[in-house]
């Protein structure tokens, strides 16, 4: 994993922490989809998606959303959008 | 500006023609439908064996009951003839736990097959089934099963280490878990599979005689005050599960049918099991989480004719912008309907546009066990409104104030409390173990449902809002009382206060005033505690969204929480007198 997947992954970890603070990060297995292990409705998932907006400045689109079931589909398709050492 | 009303052709009146509809309401009788599915009165009935065993008796047996599309794309299709076995199964299982008729049977699953198998299975003996929603945490399954001394629980391993196995000693009355693997973990401690028992049993017919008012559902719902509420429902509910189907949603006996419902709250049990199986029509059960692609792609690929979902599902679908439907037809889709919460106009006519069919509205409640005022296939729709009273329903606007007697507002506009005249079949017959409480939904033969509305000079119905706090969030119903306990039991806090804030998705998301003990320091880390103890306890579907510390809550002289003043702060509007507030507060604390 380069340095800067590494990064988007611990800030995609702390803002799901942050909305669902009772999870272990350290628990959640990377390619199995997120949702089925730890707790998050819909507008969970809807704060997710905004604080990542806000946080690493990537929308992501409702068509996309079959692209970002698990946590290592999410650093993939963010890494994707993030230009190369853009992140501080 | 879009025009107030959606006028009907024939051709959109000419499937519905054929229950009568609210046009042929003279013709319409509740003897009339049991005669229909071969119920004598005072005869035998059970909700399973005419959605089951009824088909697979039938020339029918071999058509498909659900198809159930798997996260991971996979799709299964299970037949009547399929789903009598598998239930029968089931239904000898629970006979050699030695369940008896009468005994409660909790259920506790994302939507598999399993779930529906057990639900109907358990029926089919007799048993009481309480369909909980998946995503509850401990406290929620911990009162539920406690309160209804429920003695058999099915669920997932997954959901069972998570949320239930912590929780066994305080259980006493549950004898058996009954796990469906969903981990490959193996056998569990004090726990039995579920594939296992269903392999051993016999198919052989597991049916026990039932009678109409037998008890066959418990539906849990929430009030402001004390412990969620049982509503119990009995086997004769399936007339209203019947005639529903066909006068609120235009279903027909050919028709693939969605309802989107989880079968954790009452529509989904009533309009996601029971009333397409009576029906005899094909169902889709999707076992994924809500996401736009993909439900467009089942609407699209599944060719779905009458869709039945709900208000926060439809503004995801907005916000998702109509490009997402561009490409996509749906030349299948005849019918849908709406139910949560209110709809908005906006999205009535969202459906119009983009799907090519108007959203019908309808109104009911855990209560009423189905559908009770709907707009209709055969009726012209004014966005906004919850449309007319069904055949067989006779709904009024009344006024209800402490001390008073209940009477009858006949001035069109005029609001009060919507009250239903009782008789219908799926009323229910009780709160589990609170009398009292059953006993003031009622003023002589009128049952209060708690919703203000309003009729116009039509007969349409337009809802205003709740007469009490309850919190309706994403079309949930949350109790305020059940949250505000769980962040009471927190170390660090001496009082809880939980409002329904208004949210432009989930209609309302809930919020909660935290005061903290003496001298302990408010700072982001504890919030952050707080919030994770209660996702922890309550799950993310009851817990708070957001929490607030605050110096105090205001309250009544008697001590109640004023979570109207806490909600009227929250939205900067004027507080008004709070001495009115409070005798206001202790009015309804004598109601």
């Amino acid at each position: 994993m380069s340095q800067q997947q590494e990064q988007i992954r611990t800030e995609v970890l702390a803002i799901v922490k942050r909305l669902a603070p009772e999870i272990d990060p350290t628990k959640i297995i990377a390619d199995k989809p997120l949702r089925t292990q730890i707790d998050l409705d819909s507008m969970d998932w809807l704060n997710v998606l905004a604080a990542i907006h806000e946080k690493l400045g990537v929308d992501i689109p409702e068509s996309d959303y079959g692209k970002v079931q698990t946590l290592d589909s999410i650093v993939a398709y963010l890494a994707g959008k993030i230009p190369a050492g853009s992140l501080e | 500006m879009k025009p107030a009303l959606i006028r009907k052709l024939f051709a959109d009146t000419c499937t519905a023609a054929v229950m009568g509809n609210q046009t042929g309401d003279a013709e319409f009788s509740w003897a009339a439908v049991g005669r229909e599915l071969g119920v004598v009165p005072d005869g035998e009935i059970n909700i399973a064996q005419l959605a089951v065993d009824r088909h697979a008796q039938s020339v029918h047996a071999e058509k498909t009951a659900f198809r159930f599309l798997g996260a991971d794309g996979s799709a299964r299709n299970v037949s009547y003839r399929e789903l009598a076995k598998l239930t029968d199964r089931f239904g000898n299982v629970l006979k050699s736990l030695g369940l008896e008729k009468g005994d409660c049977v909790f259920v506790l699953c994302g939507r598999i097959c399993e779930l529906y198998v057990a639900v109907l299975g358990a029926l089919k003996i007799g048993a009481v089934v309480s369909p909980l929603f998946q995503s509850f945490g401990p406290e929620p399954i911990r009162s539920r099963i406690a309160q209804a001394a429920g003695k058999v629980l099915v669920t997932t391993t997954s959901a069972y280490q998570r949320k239930v196995a912590a929780l066994r000693p305080e259980l006493p009355s549950l004898q058996h878990v009954l796990l469906v693997d969903d981990l490959g973990a193996g056998s569990i401690a004090d726990t039995l599979d579920l594939h296992a028992l269903l392999r051993a049993a016999p198919d052989t017919p597991a049916l026990v005689p039932t009678g109409r008012e037998d008890p066959a559902l418990l539906h849990f719902t929430s009030g402001t005050t004390g412990l969620p509420k049982g509503a119990i429902h009995i086997h004769g509910a399936v007339l209203t599960h019947y005639a529903t189907a066909r006068t609120a949603l235009d279903l027909q006996p050919d028709d693939v049918f969605w309802c989107t419902a989880d079968p954790g709250w009452v529509t989904g049990t009533s309009y996601g099991i029971i009333a397409p199986l009576v029906l005899g029509v094909t169902s889709i059960v999707d076992e994924a989480d809500f996401n736009p692609l993909r439900w467009i792609h089942i609407l699209e690929n599944e060719r779905v004719n009458v869709w039945y979902t709900a208000p926060t599902a439809i503004r995801l679908l907005m916000k998702a912008g109509p490009e997402l439907f561009a490409g996509h037809r749906f030349p299948d889709l005849r019918f849908i309907a709406s139910v949560g919460e209110a709809l908005n106009p906006e999205a009535v006519w969202w459906g119009q546009d983009v799907l090519g069919r108007p959203i019908h509205d309808n109104w009911w409640q855990s209560e009423t066990g189905g559908i009770m005022i709907a707009n209709t296939a055969a009726l012209d729709i004014k966005p906004g409104s919850m449309g007319r009273p069904l055949p067989g329903i006779t709904a009024h606007v009344v006024r209800h104030q402490a001390g008073e007697p209940v009477t009858v507002i006949e001035t069109p506009d005029t609001v009060g409390e919507l009250a239903l005249v009782t008789g219908w079949p799926s009323m229910f017959r009780g709160y589990l173990n609170q009398p009292e409480r059953y006993r003031e939904c009622f003023a002589g033969h009128l049952y209060l449902t708690g919703d203000l509305v309003r009729c116009d000079a039509d007969g349409y119905f337009w809802f205003v809002g709740r007469s009490d706090d309850v919190i309706k969030s994403s079309g949930h119903l949350i109790g305020s009382f059940e949250v505000e306990s769980v962040l009471m039991e927190y170390p660090a806090v001496a009082e809880a206060g939980v409002i329904g804030k208004p949210d432009a998705l989930a209609g309302e998301v809930i919020k909660a005033f935290v005061v903290l003990k003496q001298h302990i320091e408010q700072n982001e880390d504890l919030r952050l505690e707080l919030m994770g103890h209660a996702r922890r306890r309550l799950g993310a579907a009851v817990a708070p969204k957001e929490i607030a510390f605050v110096p105090a809550l205001p309250h009544t002289r008697s001590g109640k929480i004023m979570r109207r003043l806490l909600k009227a702060r929250e939205l900067g509007l004027p507080e008004g007198d709070s001495s009115t507030l409070e005798q206001a507060e202790a009015q309804r604390e004598k109601k």
